[in-house]
Parts: structure tokens; C-alpha cells; sequence
């Protein structure tokens, strides 16, 4: 049976990251490729790096990022953070990543989705979206945002979410702006709404506070995958803590 | 020397990077000597079989791999390089394949999402030396859309649940191949690899 995945996600700025970390074990807290495979040898099932470098020096930066991870890690990983156009994923995928995640590139021109993924298959194209209640009434509705969360769209983020699985997506990377960074757990009725519209996986992402609020998301809101990087950058519980809650709660994990 | 074939099919990065961490001398290449000279040939690749089967007819390798698997040197296919040792897929029209197996590559017969991403179980079938330290019903990191329906009962290594049984592993002497990607199971699956490799 296929298993949901715990997805640990590391904010990386100028080839660092850049939250507090709890390993004691790594002689560089800082590194993104030692954190990573920390994460690896405690049984994280994929990893994400979000390139937060700013953007007029960035390009180089998540090659160079894609290149080491691939070096020295033996589970997926994907890589997101500024890229523009089907030249630069190409860039970031031949140097090693397994999938790049496009937010505002992919709303900014929908059609970097289709080429891409026709030219490098489905399964490496995750679109990121960051999504923003808009409207709460009897049928809630959610703007995708871009440029980390600055600017609105005048979309709808279930209608986008459709819109770019048809045009090639494989899995969507969905963060509520709404829950992330308030650890009151993940926006439950935002996820079901996506995971509802499209056909491939959805990771939930923001919000995750504790262990319950990951079986919540996929339980209540049928995500495929849970993201969080709080609760274990700052080692309130481990990767292995987390699996075996889950998998306490019925939840199909990968506990080997 | 262990040659992974490079086709143009697909990121063969992390499948040098995880054979050379499983102690392999390692030669990514095209080459049709160069693939006569190694002592093994890794056919990895993600993407579509007809483009694949199209690359490897351009750079004339068709006939090297069917020569040096029919001489018996060991061969490893990974994903889309299982796929590609059956007779005929019908992933976007029908298409030829390697016909190093009989059988066929078909969507997977499932209600569940399409492409299947994620760990899933394999249970063993028959006992195979890269699966030497591997325990029955270990986890492993499968992307893909099609699998494989052997025609031989025998060909079958593993097998995996998706809503619907397929089949994950096959091996017939010499040859093995996995639909799942040792290279991204992590310590399990460089254990695999270092099987292959040794």
C-alpha cells in the first residue's frame, strides 16, 4: 500500500540554511546537504529546499544547491525558489533534482508548465501554490499569491490547481498563507478543497504544530503527503515520533 | 566497470552518485565499446517509452544491449529501463520495445492516482541475490504510470499493492529490474545497488 510521506522542508538562503536546528550530531548546522541527510538517516520520505536567496542572485545559487544534495542524498528531492523559464528547471534538473516546484513563474505564464512537463515528464513538475482565504462565506474561496505571499493573483485557488494539473503538474505543493507560521495546524477545508479537484498528489503544507495536526490533513482533508519544518528544525519531535504517531492513528507510513 | 546507459531519457545522475556510494567504478555513457568493455549495464530513465526506444534506436544501441545481455553480463533496469525490456507498450499509441521479455507495458489498472508517487511495500517473489538483506515488505520510492505484465509467471521478482496488484520487480537470469528507484530508497536501496555492484 502506498504510504503517506513526511516531507521536512529547509529554507536555504545563499547555499545556507537559514532556521535554527536542533542536530547535535553534524558538525554544520548550517549546511543543507548534512541537515538533509540527517533528515535521510531518521526517515524522512522526501525533501524540500525552497531557495529564499534573493532573486537577482539566485539562479546559480539552487544549481549549485541541486548539484551537492545530489551528491550525497539517496531519497527525492525537490527544489524550488526562482526559477523563471524552462531553461532554468532544465538547469536545476540536470544538475540532480528529482522535482522543482514553480509558484510564481507558473501563474506569471501557465504554458512553462505544459513545455515542461511534456519535455521532462509530469513527475519532476510540482507547482507550488500559496494560497489566501478570500472569501469565507457559505463557499469558502482562496487566492493563490506570489512572490512569497506579496502579491495577489485575482485568482481562484481551486480553479488554478485544475488548471495546472490539466496543463501537466504532477503533484501540487499546497501552503495555506492563513496557518503557516501559526502552528495551530493545517487548513483543513483549503486542502480538502484542492485534494477534491485534482487527480495527483497534494502536500499540505503550513500550520503543523503538533502530531496530531499531521493525521488530521490527511485524514479530514485526504492529503498525500504532509510538510512541516518547525516542529522538526527546532526538534519538538522527530521524524521517527511522528511516523509511528501516524502510523498509530491508521495512517500507511513507511516505518523501515 | 558498471556502464549506465545514457539515452537521453532522464536525470542518470543519482543513479552514478548511488552506485559510486555503493563502491562501483562508474561510466555514464553512449557508447557502444564502452558498454561491450563493462562488466555491467544499468539502463535507467524516466519519461516516455516511445521517445525512449527512439533515442536508443538513434545512437545505435538496440543491438549492443540485446548482444551483451544474450552473452549473459549482468543488467540492471530501473523504472522506464524495465519497462523498456518487454516487447511493447501502449503508453500514447503502441510501441516496440526491447522484447528481452515477453510481455507487455500497461497503465496501471488502478482507481487510485495516476502517477503512483511515493513508498510502497514490495513483497518478495522468488529469491534473488540484490535482494540479499532486503526483508519482505520493505518500503521503496516509486514514480511511475505504467507497469509491466510479464507473460512468464517465472520473470516475476516482486510484487506491490496500488489498488490492484503489479508487478514491481522482475528478474530471468541475468537480467533484473526494478519499477521502483533504489537510488531514492535510501539505505535499502543502496543496499540493492551495492548487491548489483558486488
Amino acid at each position: 500500500m502506498l504510504t503517506k510521506r513526511i516531507i521536512p522542508c529547509l529554507d536555504v538562503r545563499n547555499g545556507r540554511v537559514v532556521k535554527g536546528i536542533r542536530f547535535v550530531n553534524i558538525r554544520d548546522a548550517g549546511d543543507p546537504v548534512e541537515m538533509a541527510s540527517a533528515y535521510d538517516r531518521e526517515g524522512a520520505d522526501e525533501l524540500v529546499f525552497l531557495d529564499i536567496t534573493a532573486s537577482h542572485e539566485r539562479r546559480d545559487t539552487v544549481v549549485d544547491l541541486a548539484r551537492r544534495c545530489a551528491e550525497e542524498l539517496f531519497i527525492p528531492f525537490t527544489i524550488g525558489g526562482g526559477m523563471r523559464d524552462e531553461s532554468d528547471i532544465r538547469k536545476v534538473l540536470k544538475a540532480g533534482a528529482d522535482k522543482i516546484a514553480i509558484n510564481s513563474a507558473a501563474l506569471a505564464n501557465p504554458n512553462v508548465i505544459n513545455r515542461c512537463s511534456k519535455r521532462f515528464g509530469a513527475q519532476c513538475i510540482m507547482v507550488a501554490i500559496d494560497a489566501k482565504l478570500v472569501s469565507a462565506g457559505e463557499e469558502k474561496q482562496w487566492e493563490p499569491f506570489v512572490h512569497g505571499g506579496r502579491t495577489g493573483t485575482g485568482r481562484d485557488a481551486v480553479e488554478w490547481a485544475r488548471e495546472a494539473v490539466e496543463r501537466g503538474a504532477g503533484e501540487i505543493m499546497l501552503t495555506s498563507m492563513d496557518t503557516d507560521g501559526t502552528q495551530d495546524g493545517y487548513d483543513i477545508d483549503l486542502t480538502r478543497a484542492i485534494t477534491q479537484a485534482v487527480g495527483v498528489p497534494v502536500i499540505a503544507s503550513g500550520g503543523a504544530g503538533n502530531l496530531d495536526h499531521l493525521v488530521e490533513v490527511v485524514k479530514e482533508a485526504d492529503a498525500d503527503a504532509v510538510l512541516a519544518a518547525s516542529i522538526f528544525h527546532y526538534g519538538t519531535y522527530t521524524i521517527r515520533q511522528a511516523k509511528e504517531h501516524m502510523a498509530a492513528a491508521g495512517i500507511p507510513m513507511r516505518l523501515t | 566497470m558498471i556502464a549506465i546507459i545514457d539515452y537521453g531519457m532522464g536525470n542518470l545522475r543519482s543513479v552514478e552518485k548511488a552506485l559510486e556510494k555503493a563502491g562501483a567504478e562508474v561510466s555514464v555513457t553512449r557508447d557502444s565499446d564502452e558498454l561491450r568493455r563493462a562488466d555491467r549495464i544499468v539502463l535507467p530513465g524516466v519519461g516516455a517509452f516511445g521517445d525512449a526506444m527512439d533515442n536508443l534506436r538513434k545512437r545505435g544501441l538496440i543491438d549492443v544491449i540485446r548482444e551483451e545481455v544474450a552473452a549473459g553480463k549482468l543488467f540492471l533496469g530501473i523504472c522506464l529501463g524495465l519497462d523498456l525490456l518487454f516487447e511493447e507498450s501502449d503508453e500514447h499509441g503502441l510501441h516496440q520495445g526491447l522484447g528481452l521479455l515477453p510481455g507487455r507495458v500497461e497503465l496501471i489498472p488502478t482507481d487510485l492516482k495516476i502517477p503512483q508517487i511515493g513508498w510502497n511495500q514490495v513483497s518478495i517473489r522468488k529469491k534473488s541475490r540484490l535482494l540479499e538483506g532486503i526483508p519482505d515488505g520493505s518500503s521503496f520510492y516509486f514514480v511511475h504510470s505504467y507497469a509491466v505484465v510479464p507473460e512468464e509467471e517465472s520473470d516475476i521478482l516482486c510484487t506491490t499493492e496500488y489498488g490492484c496488484t503489479f508487478v514491481s520487480a522482475v528478474e530471468r537470469g541475468n537480467i533484473t529490474a526494478f519499477q521502483f528507484h533504489p537510488e531514492k530508497s535510501s539505505s535499502l536501496g543502496l543496499k540493492i545497488l551495492s548487491n548489483f555492484a558486488s
